[in-house]
């Protein structure tokens, strides 16, 4: 059987806008992932507990409350932390001149309002095979 | 072959000395199938048979997750070590899927407890063989209640929560009327009754409408011979009313089949599923194998020129099926 990615799905703290979320649920459910949706409020520990039970391959986060400067390295860190070498690709409001911080930060890749679902789902397969070949354990 | 049985072994070592992420690993490595997932079981096979196995099952949307997210909750409390393995479907299309059971339970979760989704990937036969693998591993590592949660449609996903030593079938008002709660499937897996969403209209005729179906049992003497009767358990997941008393009655349930000598019973009888699962699997690869070849394509042909009756054609292919095997390793 070939390994199907699987990917978290969430949103961090109290931002409260998830129509974005559940179409990106969707659109990656549709491109064969098996989708762990966590959903809204949720924290960095939550997300680890979630990333190391599920053997998760990869976490995305949806971020539409400009929060993502200091939430998307939080989670970054956070997982480097538990010693979990996993892409976060993060999507949302995101101006374009915070791009390269969160891409320094070890963002793998960030999504805005205009990603089409095929860019989403590229974006994702990109991201988890890039870490792959980079020796995660 | 040696890769694969170094790896099993080096994580379930780990898994068993109670690292989180080395057991989230192992149960990929079960989910996947194949020499690692062999490898797995017969390591973990000795460590278990000690869990009790409670399965939760009913329509989507009944409160399954939200009720195991209370018992979750609870069960720490009294000093237990609970794992939840939850089910839901894979997309038929695409493979995909979204699991969304965690949502309703990892609030309420805490470090002792492990939450694991797993979807069913489309293929009845390795569902079969995946969740009690999974099972199984959480069992061996020392988890205990295991609670596997699965949607009740579909004969494999009942059959699952079925096999448990305990099975919780949820439903909740408005769900049916007697004649429904008399139909085959479902009701009669469950070892305890759950209506949810009691505050709803509609409530007191649906556990009506199972107390009528369970008096049925008795008329027919399709009831347990030792006299147990599935007790009803009114409850509203969303704030946790009716989690203590559903524990209670998995409790008496479980003393019920140990004083009864039933928990050994189950416990047989779902190994012995377990192996008939995988001897099906096996044999289906032997089919699919043996029909793809010269003969096999022949005598496909010979019944759809209606020269040939398809029994005839079954009986010859497992004729040659089974000398194939015993010449030599065949295809496997």
């Amino acid at each position: 059987m070939q390994d199907r990615i699987r990917i978290i799905l969430a949103k961090l703290g109290l931002d409260g806008h998830d129509r974005g979320i559940k179409v990106v649920a969707r659109i990656l459910r549709d491109a064969g992932m098996e989708v762990i949706y966590l959903g809204l409020r949720q924290t960095t520990a939550g997300i680890v507990t979630a990333a190391l039970e599920e053997d998760a391959d990869a976490v995305g986060l949806s971020m539409h409350n400009a929060g993502h400067l200091t939430l998307a390295p939080a989670m970054v860190k956070a997982l480097r932390e538990a010693d979990l070498n996993i892409p976060v690709i993060i999507g949302g409001i995101i101006p374009d001149e915070d791009r390269e911080r969160l891409t320094e930060a070890g963002v793998a890749a960030v999504l805005g309002p205009g990603a089409s679902a095929e860019e989403v789902v590229q974006a994702v397969r990109q991201a988890v095979a890039r870490q792959s070949d980079g020796g995660a354990s | 072959m040696t890769q694969h049985g170094h790896e099993a072994d080096t994580v379930f070592a780990r898994a068993l000395a109670g690292d989180r992420r080395a057991l989230g690993r192992l149960l990929s490595l079960v989910e996947r199938g194949g020499p690692a997932a062999e490898r797995i079981t017969e390591l973990a096979h000795p460590h278990s048979g000690r869990a009790h196995i409670v399965g939760i099952t009913g329509a989507p949307g009944a409160g399954k997750s939200t009720l195991t997210g209370q018992l979750m909750r609870l069960l720490p409390e009294r000093s237990f070590r609970p794992a939840v393995l939850a089910v839901d479907p894979s997309s038929p299309l695409t493979g995909g899927a979204i699991l969304g059971d965690r949502i309703r339970m990892d609030d309420l979760a805490g470090e002792s407890a492990f939450i694991r989704s797993m979807a069913t990937r489309g293929h009845s036969g390795g569902l079969a063989l995946a969740v009690p693998g999974a099972l199984r591993v959480f069992d061996a590592v020392g988890y205990d209640p295991v609670i596997v949660e699965t949607v009740g449609v579909g004969q494999v996903e009942v059959d699952v929560a079925g096999a448990a030593d305990t099975t919780v079938v949820v439903v909740t008002p408005g769900w049916g009327d007697a004649v429904q709660a008399n139909k085959a499937g479902l009701l009669e897996v469950a070892d305890i009754f759950v209506v949810n969403k009691a505050d709803r209209p509609g409530a007191a005729d649906a556990r009506r409408d199972l107390e009528l179906m369970l008096d049925l049992s008795h008329v027919t003497g399709q009831e347990d011979a030792a006299g147990y009767r599935p007790p009803i358990v009114m409850a509203q997941a969303l704030d946790g009313t009716g989690a203590d008393a559903l524990w209670e009655a998995v409790a008496e349930h479980r003393s019920h089949l140990e004083a009864t000598g039933q928990m050994a019973d189950r416990r047989r009888r779902r190994l012995r599923l377990e192996v008939i699962s995988r001897l099906d699997q096996m044999a289906q690869a032997q089919a699919a194998a043996v029909l793809a070849d010269d003969v096999g394509r022949q005598l496909l042909g010979e019944v759809e020129q209606r020269q040939m009756a398809p029994t005839t054609a079954a009986a010859r292919l497992a004729e040659r099926l089974l000398t194939d095997r015993r010449s030599g390793r065949g295809t496997g």
